[in-house]
């Protein structure tokens, strides 16, 4: 990891419901480098969104850490955020709620430039510029967010969070809700953006052909915690965490050879009561009894992490059989 | 070998739609939403109707449960067997939906009451159509709960809707649609709003359904890969019009159409690495805004002259495939 620019460890995010807590994160470290794209990949309900929210401050953390371009920015809560965190900034899901609607394009984009002590002047001229930048024409600046479509709002919104200069961009599902041809176009501009402008990136999203395609490294989770992380590539064609296995074979492809998906039983748990030990083992095709029981940590297995003792057990004994098979064949 | 709507022979057509043509008001007076839509459903075959959004597809099935907006003018004809469900009466119209054709709609948060426990909402429609008994009613819900997965399902029955996962709702809202046993199932996006794990298991049940019952469905999404799992036959429609309809199989395997081609590509594909995807150009037209000649023709990397002109209609190009592109570039491509 060269240039760490985002890093949380051991975060924990929770919520209050009647009385009783329940932790949505549990635990995570992740870290994101300049001009990386990391991709957050889970069913809903796993925690990858109050993560993703935990780590731009808009949830407290219950424990952890996060560090951003080498500061400790855990303890802020919710008063105003000071200049030097401007550069970690937030794409949102919906376009059609996140801009203002009774404001100019161009005034939204200027707040960035304003806030970070540029003149309101500055701030326009930056708009039509940053406009361009995300493939609008700068004219679009004296219009307002209703008179765009879904792909580009979230063009205009993309353009907005450029204003303060980031080195950091969290976005939640930003393509999800836009039409197929709109979510390519806008998932090429953010893969365009973090090679450009040397940006980190954490790309949550439910779909994980998208992640496959922006992301350099992928972390899968399961009930508030990461059980799979490795480069994008290594992770998807071969997958080791039973769950990240059958997440890829649940995505159906469009190759028109009429291949049902593969299902996976069962819901998400409660998050309120997770399962003992391996937190997906009630629903996990190679459970033993011993997953009741342990813990999994991140281990590495075959280039990548995966917090699965079983398939880290099986790691093992292969790479002795292949060992011990190599002796045989020397002597 | 009868005469052929869209591959289909004329034994074993349930739906036959035929130059469907379905306006809305809007400011500047009425705009169609759907412009003459041709396409017939078999029994026992789910159909997958592809677009963006935009393209008329869910107007295309709100036609067919005589649920349009208000003012909204429809022409052309909806046979299910021999009734014309467009010559109907409110009256009429009431005893063939829910039991003859029967509909999931995208958001399973919005399509089941939140304050009727499911068990009513569950026998509403059988005792209503079928004219069961309420205790032979609950005994039915609950063998469908068990159809589709719901676990302990004499609990779900006296349980409400906010109790349940969102893809528990959607399989309770699919139980909901099968209650009265319809012939067919019209599912707008059934899992748009889920998580792939769910998807597939919606996806799965659909498939058995149709082989088990018989039953036909037609389902409505801008997602190929679904269509390429379930569907045997695909109609994409562009801007209210049919541009290309056919075998899935061929469909996304050798496109014809340019923008059946565009919405391929934009895809991600598992199978291409981290190759960059290529997104079709512009965004759909939108109501009362679609251009002349081929609505496509603004977006299309093919265009020539007449496209700007010339309105295409669906021509057979192969074994039930229809084609609206008459300059057919991809035609040697394929």
């Amino acid at each position: 990891m060269s240039d760490p620019v985002l890093q949380l460890s051991g975060v924990a995010v929770e919520y209050g419901r009647r009385g009783q807590r329940v932790r949505a994160v549990d635990g995570v470290d992740l870290v994101v480098a300049r001009g990386e794209t990391v991709g957050l990949v889970g069913e809903s309900g796993c925690g990858k969104s109050s993560l993703a929210r935990a780590a731009v401050g808009l949830e407290p953390l219950a424990s952890g850490t996060v560090t951003f371009e080498g500061r400790d920015v855990t303890a802020m809560g919710r008063r105003r955020r000071p200049a030097s965190l401007r550069g970690l900034q937030m794409v949102f899901q919906d376009p059609y709620e996140s801009l203002n609607p009774r404001r100019k394009i161009g005034e939204l984009i200027a707040d960035g430039v304003r806030l970070g002590g540029g003149s309101r002047k500055d701030g326009l001229h930056r708009a039509a510029e940053l406009l361009e930048r995300v493939g609008m024409p700068a004219a679009a600046a004296d219009s307002y967010p209703h008179e765009f479509s879904g792909g580009q709002r979230q063009r205009i919104a993309i353009a907005r969070t450029l204003a303060t200069e980031p080195s950091c961009l969290i976005a939640d599902e930003p393509i999800s809700a836009l039409d197929a041809s709109a979510q390519a176009q806008i998932a090429n501009l953010l893969g365009e953006l973090t090679d450009d402008a040397d940006l980190g990136l954490v790309l949550v999203s439910h779909d994980l052909a998208v992640v496959r395609q922006v992301a350099d490294r992928v972390a899968v989770m399961y009930l508030g915690r990461i059980v799979e992380i490795g480069d994008t590539e290594t992770v998807w064609a071969n997958p080791r965490h039973p769950y990240t296995e059958a997440l890829v074979a649940a995505i159906p492809r469009a190759d028109g050879a009429g291949v049902l998906p593969v299902d996976l039983p069962g819901d998400v748990p409660d998050p309120a009561s997770p399962p003992s030990g391996c937190r997906f083992h009630p629903r996990c095709p190679i459970a033993q009894d011993s997953c009741r029981e342990l813990d999994q940590r991140l281990a590495p297995v075959a280039g990548r992490e995966i917090a699965c003792h079983i398939r880290a057990r099986e790691a093992v004994h292969d790479h002795v059989n292949k060992a011990s098979r190599g002796d045989a064949e020397r002597t | 070998m009868g005469s052929t709507v869209m591959g289909s022979t004329v034994t074993g057509v349930l739906l036959r739609v035929e130059g469907l043509t379905v306006a809305l008001p809007t400011r500047s007076g009425y705009a169609k939403a759907v412009d003459d839509a041709s396409f017939a459903v078999d029994a026992g075959e789910i159909m997958g109707i592809a677009g963006e959004s935009g393209s008329g597809k869910t107007m295309t099935a709100l036609s067919l449960f005589g649920l349009l907006p208000n003012g909204a003018r429809v022409t052309g004809s909806i046979r299910l067997d021999d009734t014309e469900l467009l010559a109907l009466t409110g009256k009429q119209l009431r005893a063939i939906r829910g039991r003859q054709i029967a509909m999931v709609s995208q958001d399973p948060s919005t399509a089941l009451h939140p304050i009727l426990p499911i068990g009513t909402q569950l026998t509403e429609h059988m005792r209503h159509h079928l004219g069961v008994s309420k205790s032979e009613a609950m005994a039915q819900a609950a063998g469908l709960l068990e159809t589709v997965r719901i676990p302990d399902p004499e609990q779900a029955l006296r349980s409400y809707a906010g109790q349940f996962s969102g893809g528990m709702r959607q399989r309770i809202a699919i139980a909901v649609a099968l209650a009265a046993e319809p012939r067919l199932l019209v599912a707008d996006e059934p899992t748009t709003a889920l998580d792939v794990t769910v998807q597939a298991g919606i996806l799965r049940l659909l498939d058995r359904l149709c082989r088990e019952r018989g039953m036909a469905v037609i389902v409505i999404t801008h997602d190929l890969g679904v269509m390429s799992a379930i569907a045997q036959r695909l109609c994409v429609m562009y801007a209210g019009r049919l541009a290309e309809a056919g075998p899935t199989s061929q469909l996304l395997a050798r496109p014809r159409h340019p923008y059946t081609r565009g919405l391929l590509d934009a895809l991600p594909h598992p199978e291409a690495g981290g190759a960059l995807l290529v997104p079709i150009g512009g965004s759909p037209p939108s109501l009362g805004r679609v251009p002349g000649g081929c609505p496509f023709h603004p977006r299309c990397t093919y265009a020539q002259p007449s496209c700007a002109t010339d309105r295409p209609d669906p021509k057979p190009i192969g074994e039930g495939h229809l084609l609206a592109c008459p300059p057919d570039p991809l035609r040697e491509a394929s």
